[in-house]
């Protein structure tokens, strides 16, 4: 298979990126993540793709380029500007990504049920004052909170929900987050764990983790 | 934003509200772009989707013309219908305007083809 080009984000303008996420180490470790299973994503046949917290809309971008046109690429940010790129980068490199402002999945949450075949976070993992939480600007990329868990908590609970059968769900963390009680809190839903890959990127640990049942 | 995504958004997200579906469309700038055809992709996508929905929809953005009002029963072998189905589900991009929750009337503003969902802390 040959190999996919990083996406092309060079529309990125300096505006952007005071204002949203620029694709950092945490974002390539997760596009080598799903570059390592793409075997295992094209047999698994997916249909409905949704990543949240898109920020540049690269990862998603790179999901559509790896797996074709045979899926629904759906994408969500808090950030409104995010949104917009992501659309944006989406369009650049051709193709087919659905975009919207939401906190979280709130507002597909219904239609979602049971329906998705990929889920996708990088979440706001960085360790913060628990104040600085709730943003709907460039900070909500990376606050995180009390342990870098008070985003990705919130979705959690809605993972076995909203997955398909044969869903899997990729996430990326820090150290700090404590991989064994996320493990575990997803075990209490019936995820099992696998480790995809680990890098370190100057003082942070980071891991792209896959849950599946 | 697509019209396969209007189909899947709610605004019960509202306090109060209790379905908040279909959302209404109150288009401003609509744009019809040619996206490659895929048979096997929509067999699979139509099972899910709601077609009353779908034909409001359409209807609330002037593309309902020719559209088939029901899921054709033998759609997966249906041609036609898989095609015409592409057309409105992804080629119909709504790239401008509010969706207006028909509860409450309350408007999502849809801006540079991405709809805003979010809500004031008072209303959630």
């Amino acid at each position: 298979m040959a190999t996919i080009r990083t996406p092309n984000t060079s529309h990125l303008t300096s505006d952007d990126i005071e204002k949203i996420y620029e694709p950092a180490e945490d974002s390539f470790l997760l596009l080598d993540a799903l570059e390592k299973e793409r075997t295992f994503l094209k047999e698994l046949n997916p249909v409905v793709c949704v990543e949240v917290g898109s920020g540049s809309g690269i990862v998603i971008t790179y999901l559509a380029q790896l797996l074709g046109n045979c899926c629904l690429y759906l994408c969500t940010d808090i950030n409104p500007r995010a949104a917009e790129v992501s659309r944006k980068t989406a369009t650049i490199n051709k193709v087919q990504v659905e975009s919207a402002v939401s906190d979280l999945i709130c507002a597909f949450q219904d239609w979602l049920k049971n329906k998705v075949d990929v889920l996708i976070f990088n979440p706001p993992y960085v360790i913060t004052p628990p104040e600085e939480v709730g943003s709907y600007g460039i900070e909500a990329s990376w606050a995180g909170g009390e342990r870098g868990r008070q985003v990705m908590d919130r979705l959690f609970p809605l993972v076995p929900h909203i997955l398909s059968p044969l869903g899997v769900f990729y996430l990326v963390i820090i150290k700090e987050n404590d991989e064994a009680d996320i493990e575990r809190i997803m075990v209490s839903y019936g995820l099992r764990k696998i480790s995809i890959l680990s890098r370190r990127s100057g003082s942070e640990f980071l891991s792209v983790l896959r849950f599946n049942r | 934003m697509k019209l396969i995504t209007h189909n899947m958004l709610t605004s019960n997200i509202i306090k109060g509200v209790t379905k908040g579906y279909p959302l209404g469309i109150i288009p401003r700038k609509v744009e019809v772009k040619d996206v490659d055809y895929n048979p096997e992709f929509l067999a699979r996508m139509i099972p899910n989707m709601d077609w009353s929905a779908v034909c409001k929809a359409a209807k609330d953005v002037g593309h309902d013309e020719g559209l088939p009002k029901e899921i054709a029963p033998n759609f997966t072998e249906n041609d036609e219908f898989l095609k015409a189905a592409h057309h409105v589900l992804l080629e119909i991009d709504v790239v401008e305007g509010d969706l207006v929750c028909p509860e409450t009337g309350r408007k999502f503003p849809v801006s540079n083809g991405v709809p805003n969902m979010l809500l004031k802390e008072e209303e959630a």
